[in-house]
């Protein structure tokens, strides 16, 4: 059974260090600010969420797995709003159309 | 069953070194502010994989505050700066 929860720790972990990759890969890769935001926010949460979710069998504890998901809630929170609020500065200092 | 952890903790962790080295050398003020929010996920990330191979569950609350530590400053930063752009802003309407 725990060869089970390894493979599943292992792959997991590794999806979200490939979508680390990409989100970085997008981030060097895309030419316009507001894309690079966008590869940025979007890939690297969905990296920590498979990261949190590969890495949930090995927390000691109920309330351990716990705050790992309440990590995770936090990271897709404050990248969503922190995300919002960028692009507005950035829609306000572009010449209006 | 800890090394591949702590190998992908360094594999991430150069992967936002390398974000980072491109983010911080542009000119744009607002992508500069982006280098926190990529430090603060793969920070993120990479505490929390090295916590779990040292099974030691405090690496998940330093994760918490890593995580919530960027997020403020990001706000922080548009704050600022969109008081800066109102005023701006708020005259160019005026005029139009």
């Amino acid at each position: 059974m725990t060869s089970l929860a390894n493979a599943f720790t292992l792959i997991a972990i590794g999806g979200g260090a490939l979508l680390f990759l990409a989100g970085t890969l997008g981030l060097l890769r895309f030419p316009d600010t507001l894309s690079r935001l966008h590869a940025l926010s979007k890939a690297d949460n969905l990296g920590l969420g498979l990261i949190v979710l590969g890495l949930l069998p090995h927390a000691e504890t109920f309330t351990g797995g716990l705050k790992l998901v309440c990590v995770w809630l936090l990271a897709q929170i404050s990248a969503a709003t922190a995300s919002q609020l960028i692009a507005g500065v950035l829609y306000r200092r572009k010449p209006r159309p | 069953m800890a090394d591949p952890f702590t190998g992908a903790a360094l594999f991430i962790l150069t992967v936002t070194a390398l974000g980072l080295f491109k983010v911080l050398r542009s000119e744009i003020a607002v992508e500069r502010m982006m280098a926190v929010q990529l430090l603060g996920t793969g920070g993120v990330a990479a505490v929390l994989l090295l916590g779990a191979a040292s099974r030691s569950p405090a690496m998940t609350d330093v994760a918490l505050l890593l995580m919530l530590l960027a997020a403020v400053s990001c706000a922080a930063f548009t704050s600022g700066q969109s008081s800066l752009g109102a005023d701006a802003s708020e005259q160019a309407e005026d005029e139009a």
